[in-house]
């Protein structure tokens, strides 16, 4: 039996063995499959295995097993490989069967028959996949923290040895050196290293990702839907019901991890791809980027993985075991995070109750094009010209899993590429910011807009935002035509005044009445004011205790996955009050504003743990609404009368 | 398979001469016997397949079928310099029949040489490391690896070019053609004429007439293909020995039924016949491909050919003549290239599952096949899947262990692209299992089946019955008529359909709904399109200098649904164009030297706000969103979606709200079920129902509409035209549709009638009368408003004739005397109105600010 180590340190040879003892049974993938998730199972096992995320990949050892947080960014072709290749032995003419799976290359010491009769293709699929976009600096902490797998760099391992020094060293009978012996020296490719599983070492990884830090190397664009977005992309190879998967899904990838420099072979050597007719179906830009160097963007053969609720590291992957735990102190964490956010807005306490419902929103269901518990938030009233939405921002982003802050002026709006677009040079899908995982904010900050014009690409961006808001859609730009795709993406708008968002988009009207198709609009009504906001805000985070701030964080996540239902009994009473409400006054509340109440109350109910509206809840959720209208209505009034 | 005790049977005797035939050389290339390459052996090779291997040439007696080998050694040739342009080398000799045509390589087949060759296989031939097959023991010859005998298989094909009749047949490529007749031969018959040399061959014809033939091509493509060529060319000179034509007739299979989607193909289709169809995103340059090298010697002169063996040519080493070692040179101009071009097909974007991302394929494309697509052409491509195998580098020890795959195409065939002959929506026609027909079917039978539609309609937007019936019925459409004959042209069958009301009561939200449900819909807001985003544009092709016909939103809604957010925020040339569409549908473009009409039959979805934000009832429905009543009498149906204000209404959205928010998954599983139903219901019934008007049904239209202009006269107003009986036509056509009836009866009209009257009561009706008057819709006035501007004229001729004998009045004087007078409100429009009125009588002019009799 392989020990503990061997599964983690050599997949490989396991997958063989497997592979070996099955005698060429259909089902020995299974077996492998099955083998690794009975090794993934047990919850400390899984973290024996180091994580991509983590760790740097010149740390990790090639050909052993990884995990990896990622997000699908994008889906290249299938592609057919050799899935069993037979290799001859040229001095003792002797037939081996090989599994060409979880591999890229072939190894073909001796001769590959090709046109054996057991040779097998098969087809595997193929996908982008790059960090959670925005994912919070506090969960990558909490993620390695509570991974004890934290490669060190091996003993072996020295940064400022010379490449030449690996031919000198026995031990390191590394691929890239065993190619490299054979391209310098014509003794020919029959012995050298003999047989046997090639041994798992560092491979040249280091120097040429320094190089590609100090710029030194041609920058590869990794393709990151946020700017500024650091970490490994990473090509992931899915063997197994790939349809299941989706463009923007996040997941957690077991896998082998490949960094062969045959990979990046064809990008170095321009020679050979000359002489290869076939090579010419794809551009230089199209082999940049499906076969980036391994160094860069390592291979990743998926052995197993399942796609994340939530990217949160303080729930267990399956937030629901969780939920009965926690429900019982939920209303006194509410309070807590009420107390905090109200100081954090200024004092403004019914701010603070709408930002946690909207923290804790979420796209629960789609009925045909409408989507259901979106609760886009505009806060308005923030401060000009100073730096309290950043600050705002910053406290969030301590709050949530994930999250990104737009700044909207006019030059962001104007060039950014908000909408991910299809290059077919390349053929890829470009990235764009709104290419979010489901569940992540998007923080509008619209006070950083000026005056000035919108280019066509601004009006497209401002589009593009509208839809998101408006339906939680982005159109992806194929060139020749549009593709839906659905999301789940938290937009909290901060503004001076009301926020311009949705009324700018060119399908809908500005007329002073159409009702907003923010879902919420609150002002805020700063009741303090600091004189130091930035040093206010700070002092406020640096008095939470962690163990507080952890159970913030914990709240937002889990509520999001609660299940919600209303029984017949309050359906009656929402209605009867539906109607009361219109009796009096048909034009005080639309079928847009029960809308909305619905969300409000849902949302209220969720926000002390309950999962089922009550007559108290809806009252309650009317009575906010109620506080919020007329505060914005006061506002305008004041506007109205100012000179 | 063949079985392997089969007895010797003229198979063998076919093999028999084919060794014989073999042996002298076959000289069937593109090849001139001039001086410098008499002496040369030419290389046996497959007749049309380029397999030069060594393989091939081991066993070069049965290297595959080829029978034109003994006719082609006397070929004798004008210039070398005239190899790669076949036509050119017949006009310079002309010469009739098979033996003076050339043969066309076909890269398609065999640009890429498998690693596994392919050989005719027999009893005697094949040493013992060629895999044993089990038919060596028999007598039948097949080609290795396969099981595909050459006789038999040409044989048959000549059988089914000869006999195949589909007399039902409907597609456009046949058309023109008797049905009666074996079709193909039809078509040997026009390549004899028209000089193309190309046959397109409907698997599916294949298919039905031989499926183990059907069955060969599709598995053995490379092999059977060829052998086709071969029927057919002994076949056509056997029926027109003196046709001249290009190159020797090939065979250009299409529709294949094996593989209909990208995401489809998988291991097992390589080296199959597959048809996909896609979306063209990207073509190369030109790549000529190098099929022959020819070197000379530099010593001697001496000159040789090398055929390109996978992708690479041996250069020969020693000349053959003086035994100089490297002296042979490459001479560019004398060696034959074959014209290459890759194309980056992508999958179409209804076959891709949600959230993913759309997949790509390679094709290649060749000789004639080349630039045949442009980027953004709908295809479908009936081709050879390929997986290109790995190539071992000796160099490496490791290789990766990924295949390519491209397709060879063989055919192309344009899908969203106006097709010669006009029967586009029959090709278009989406296929239904029997199952799913028997389910429509049943759902058509019920009785309610019309309420049951409408409401799966949009379900999340409550209420307004009537619109969605409208928009159910407008989904459907009336039957198209066709009067050209007598002169008229077309009879509208579209219905359109214009919602007005109130902001935020959800036009906007049907309007997505209704964009989202049909195949061909378009969604564009009136602020948004300018009248060229609408119709179409000439547009100059930066590449080619070319003049493009760039379609807008109408055409390219042809047969489907226009919907239009914010139709009043449109300008009014934007609008103008609409006025063609709506009731010609056909779009007139003169622009740039380009003058033609295109087809846009497509019903209008609009939607408009009223002009103050607020829908005023005190208002007509012309004034609330002052649209032009030229454009709104084309409206079959205008609806009002207003806010009813009414306690039970409220109580019913409430819950319908409320049921929409914590409804489980479940439930909405069924609506999406629904959606999918409905999508194929309306597509069945556009399809296949063409109801026709019985006996009672045309009674209870003409009762209909003599009662509609009934209602009017009575007070002086005419309340229907022509127009509207049209309207109640198609309604009650889309209605009987709706039915999956035939037969249009009084029911239909019954319900096309009640919604008509819906629709008109909202938007028809004098807000001072409270009477539907048909004229304001028509006219844009009501008559009661025109007959009160005819009595505030008449009041201010009185008036002015009261005051006796002035030749001039002041304006602001007769304005302000009228008011006094007058017991109603006069506003200055009123008053100018009426001046304009008298002026048309010539009794007065109006000159500045004074009025002056006449």
């Amino acid at each position: 039996m392989p020990t503990v180590h061997d599964w983690i340190n050599n997949p490989l040879g396991i997958v063989e063995d497997i592979f070996a003892q099955s005698n060429c049974s259909p089902d020995w993938e299974t077996k492998v499959l099955e083998y690794f998730k009975e090794k993934l199972k047990d919850n400390e096992a899984a973290s024996w295995v180091p994580s991509l995320n983590d760790v740097p990949v010149h740390y990790l050892k090639a050909n052993s097993l990884v995990k990896f947080r990622c997000f699908i960014q994008d889906m290249f072709d299938p592609e057919f490989y050799m899935g069993v290749y037979e290799t001859v032995d040229p001095s003792s003419k002797s037939k081996v069967l090989r599994s060409g799976k979880y591999k890229d290359v072939a190894e073909c010491g001796h001769q590959v028959d090709l046109n054996t009769k057991n040779a097998v293709t098969l087809e595997r699929q193929t996908f982008y996949c790059v960090p959670i976009p925005g994912e919070s600096p506090w969960v990558k902490e909490s993620y390695s923290c509570s991974n004890p797998a934290r490669v060190v760099p091996s003993t072996s391992y020295a940064p400022c040895r010379h490449k030449r020094s690996y031919e000198e060293d026995e031990d390191m009978e590394t691929q890239p050196h065993k190619q490299k012996e054979q391209l310098a020296g014509p003794q020919g490719t029959t012995d050298i290293h003999g047989s046997g599983d090639p041994k798992r070492l560092e491979t040249e990884a280091p120097s040429s990702l320094s190089n590609a830090a100090s710029g030194c190397s041609s920058p590869l664009d990794l393709n990151f839907p946020l700017p500024g977005e650091k970490g490994p992309a990473c090509l992931v190879k899915v063997y197994e019901e790939w349809e299941l998967f989706k463009v923007n899904d996040i997941l957690e990838v077991y896998g082998i991890l490949s960094v062969d420099p045959v990979l990046s072979v064809i990008s170095e050597d321009k020679d050979s791809s000359l002489v290869d007719p076939m090579d010419c179906t794809e551009s230089v830009e199209e082999q940049r980027v499906h076969c980036p160097p391994a160094s860069l963007v390592p291979r990743l053969h998926m052995l197993y993985a399942h796609r994340l609720q939530h990217n949160n590291p303080l729930l267990p992957p399956a937030a629901s075991e969780a939920s009965s735990g926690f429900l019982n102190d939920v209303v006194s964490v509410r309070g807590e995070l009420l107390g905090y956010l109200t100081h954090v807005l200024l004092g403004d306490a019914l701010a603070a109750e709408y930002l946690i419902l909207h923290l804790i929103s979420t796209v629960y269901a789609r009925r045909d094009v409408l989507p259901l518990g979106k609760f886009t938030l505009n806060l308005s009233g923030c401060p000009h010209n100073s730096t309290y939405t950043e600050q705002l921002y910053r406290v969030i982003q301590q709050l949530i899993p994930s999250s990104f802050r737009l700044g909207m002026s006019l030059h962001n709006m104007n060039n950014l590429r908000l909408v991910p677009r299809k290059d077919y040079t390349a053929n890829r899908l470009l990235s764009g910011v709104l290419q979010l995982a489901p569940n992540t904010s998007l923080f509008l900050d619209e006070t950083q807009l000026e005056q000035g014009q919108l280019d066509s690409t601004g009006v497209r961006n401002i589009t593009a935002l509208g839809n998101l808001i408006s339906w939680q859609k982005v159109d992806y730009d194929f060139n020749y035509h549009q593709m839906e795709f659905p999301c789940n993406i938290n937009v909290l708008i901060a503004s001076e005044g009301k926020s311009l968002l949705p009324f700018l988009t060119p399908c809908l009207p500005c007329t002073p009445h159409s009702p907003p198709q923010c879902d919420c609009h609150v002002r805020l009504q700063p009741q303090l004011a600091p004189p130091n906001l930035e040093q206010y805000i700070s002092t406020i985070q640096v008095s939470l205790s962690p163990s507080l701030l952890n159970k913030f964080r914990i709240y937002l996540s889990l509520l999001r996955t609660l299940d919600y239902s209303i029984s017949e009994e309050v359906t009656k009473a929402v209605e009867d009050d539906f109607v009361e409400m219109r009796k009096d006054d048909p034009q005080s509340i639309s079928a847009e504003d029960l809308h909305r109440l619905l969300v409000v109350a849902r949302l209220l109910s969720l926000s002390v743990g309950h999962t089922t509206l009550s007559r108290d809840r809806w009252m309650r959720a009317k009575h906010l609404e109620t506080l919020r209208t007329n505060r914005t209505e006061q506002q305008k009034c004041v506007n109205g009368n100012e000179p | 398979m063949s079985s392997p005790s089969a007895t010797p049977t003229k198979d063998d005797i076919l093999c028999a001469a084919w060794s014989e035939d073999a042996l002298t050389p076959p000289s069937r290339r593109r090849r001139t016997d001039d001086a410098s390459t008499s002496d040369l052996q030419p290389m046996p090779t497959s007749p049309v397949t380029d397999m030069r291997s060594p393989a091939v040439q081991d066993t070069s007696l049965f290297s595959s079928p080829a029978p034109f080998s003994h006719l082609s050694d006397t070929i004798d040739m004008s210039s070398p310099l005239t190899y790669g342009t076949p036509s050119s080398r017949v006009e310079g000799t002309p010469r009739s029949g098979l033996r003076g045509t050339p043969v066309r390589q076909r890269p398609d087949l065999g640009s890429v040489r498998k690693a596994r060759q392919v050989d005719l296989h027999s009893d005697h031939a094949n040493g013992p490391e060629a895999p044993a097959s089990e038919h060596s023991v028999g007598q039948k010859l097949v080609i290795w690896g396969t099981d595909v005998n050459v006789g038999t298989c040409k044989e048959k094909f000549q059988r089914f070019l000869q006999r195949f009749i589909d007399p039902s047949s409907t597609d456009d490529e046949n058309a023109g053609l008797d049905l009666n007749e074996p079709l193909y031969m039809q078509k040997l018959e026009e390549i004899n004429v028209v000089g193309d040399p190309v046959l397109n061959v409907n698997c599916e014809h294949l298919q039905s007439f031989d499926a183990d033939l059907y069955r060969q091509l599709i598995a053995y493509p490379q092999e059977v293909i060829p052998t086709f060529d071969m029927a057919v060319n002994e076949l056509f000179f056997e029926r027109f020995p003196d046709s001249v034509i290009e190159h020797q007739i090939q065979v250009r299979p299409y529709n294949a039924l094996k593989t209909r989607n990208m995401r489809n193909l998988n291991p097992e289709d390589i080296d199959q016949l597959i048809t996909i169809s896609g979306m063209v995103i990207r073509t190369s340059q030109l790549i000529p491909e190098m099929q022959e090298a020819f070197f000379r010697c530099q010593v001697c002169a001496f000159s040789t050919r090398v055929e390109v063996d996978r992708g690479r040519i041996a250069e020969p080493a020693v000349c053959r003549n003086c035994n100089t070692t490297h002296s042979m040179a490459l001479i560019h101009n004398r060696s034959i290239f074959s014209d290459k071009q890759m194309i980056k097909l992508q999958e179409s974007p209804e076959d891709m599952p949600a959230g993913q991302t759309p997949h790509t394929t390679v094709v290649y494309a060749h000789n004639d096949l080349v630039d045949k697509v442009q980027p953004g052409d709908r295809v479908n491509i009936t081709g050879i899947y390929r997986a290109v195998p790995i190539r071992l580098n000796p160099r490496q020890s490791n290789v990766k262990s990924v295949y390519k795959t491209h397709i060879d195409a063989i055919h192309f065939r344009k899908t969203h692209e106006k097709r010669l002959h006009g029967l586009d929506e029959e090709a278009e026609e989406k296929l239904f299992t029997e199952e799913r027909v028997r389910t429509l079917r049943e759902l058509a039978a019920k009785p309610d089946v019309y309420e049951r539609l409408s409401s799966a309609l949009a379900p999340s937007i409550y209420e307004h019955e009537d619109i969605k019936k409208g928009i159910l019925l407008q989904l459907f459409g009336g039957t198209r008529k066709d009067f050209s004959q007598t002169g008229r042209g077309g009879f509208r069958a579209e219905i359109n359909i214009l919602l007005c009301g109130d902001p935020g009561t959800s036009k906007s939200q049907l309007l997505q709904y209704v964009y989202n449900l049909v195949p061909r819909g378009q969604y564009t807001s009136g602020k948004g399109s300018s009248a060229v985003g609408l119709t179409a544009y000439v547009m100059k092709d930066p590449e080619t200098r070319q003049l493009v016909l760039q379609t807008g939103a109408l055409v390219l809604s042809d047969n489907g649904i226009c919907c239009i957010d914010e139709f009043d925020k449109m300008s009014d040339s934007t609008r103008s164009v609409l006025h063609e569409v709506m009731e010609q549908q056909t779009l007139s473009i003169a622009k740039a030297g380009i003058i033609c009409q295109l087809n846009a039959r497509t019903s209008v979805l609009a939607a408009a706000n009223p002009v103050e934000s607020q829908w005023n009832p005190k208002k007509t429905t012309i004034e609330n969103i002052q649209l032009p009543h030229t454009l709104l009498s084309r409206f079959d149906l205008i609806f009002l979606m207003l806010d009813p204000q009414d306690e039970a209404y409220d109580r019913r959205l409430a819950h319908h709200l409320v049921s929409l928010y914590y409804q489980s998954e479940e439930q909405l599983e069924e609506e999406f079920l629904d959606m999918a139903m409905l999508k194929d219901y309306v597509a069945y019934a556009r399809s296949y129902i063409e109801p026709r008007l019985s006996e009672e049904a045309s009674q209870a239209l003409i009762k209909a509409y003599v009662d509609m202009r009934k209602i009017g006269s009575g007070r002086g107003m005419v309340s229907a035209y022509p127009r509207q009986l049209e309207s109640l036509i198609r309604l009650a056509e889309a209605h009987a549709k709706v039915r999956f009836s035939d037969k249009v009866e009084t029911i239909d009209v019954e319900e096309a009638k009640r919604l008509h009257r819906e629709a008109l009561k909202q938007s028809a009706t004098d807000p001072r009368t409270g009477f539907v008057d048909i004229s304001i819709l028509t006219t844009g006035m009501s008559a009661t408003a025109r007959k009160r501007k005819e009595e505030l004229a008449q009041a201010l001729k009185r008036l002015i004739q009261s005051k006796g004998k002035v030749p001039t009045m002041k304006y602001q004087q007769l304005f302000d005397d009228l008011r006094a007078q007058s017991d109603v409100a006069i506003t200055k429009d009123m008053f100018e109105e009426a001046l304009q009125a008298l002026t048309d009588e010539d009794y007065l002019t109006v000159t500045g600010k004074t009025v002056r009799l006449l």
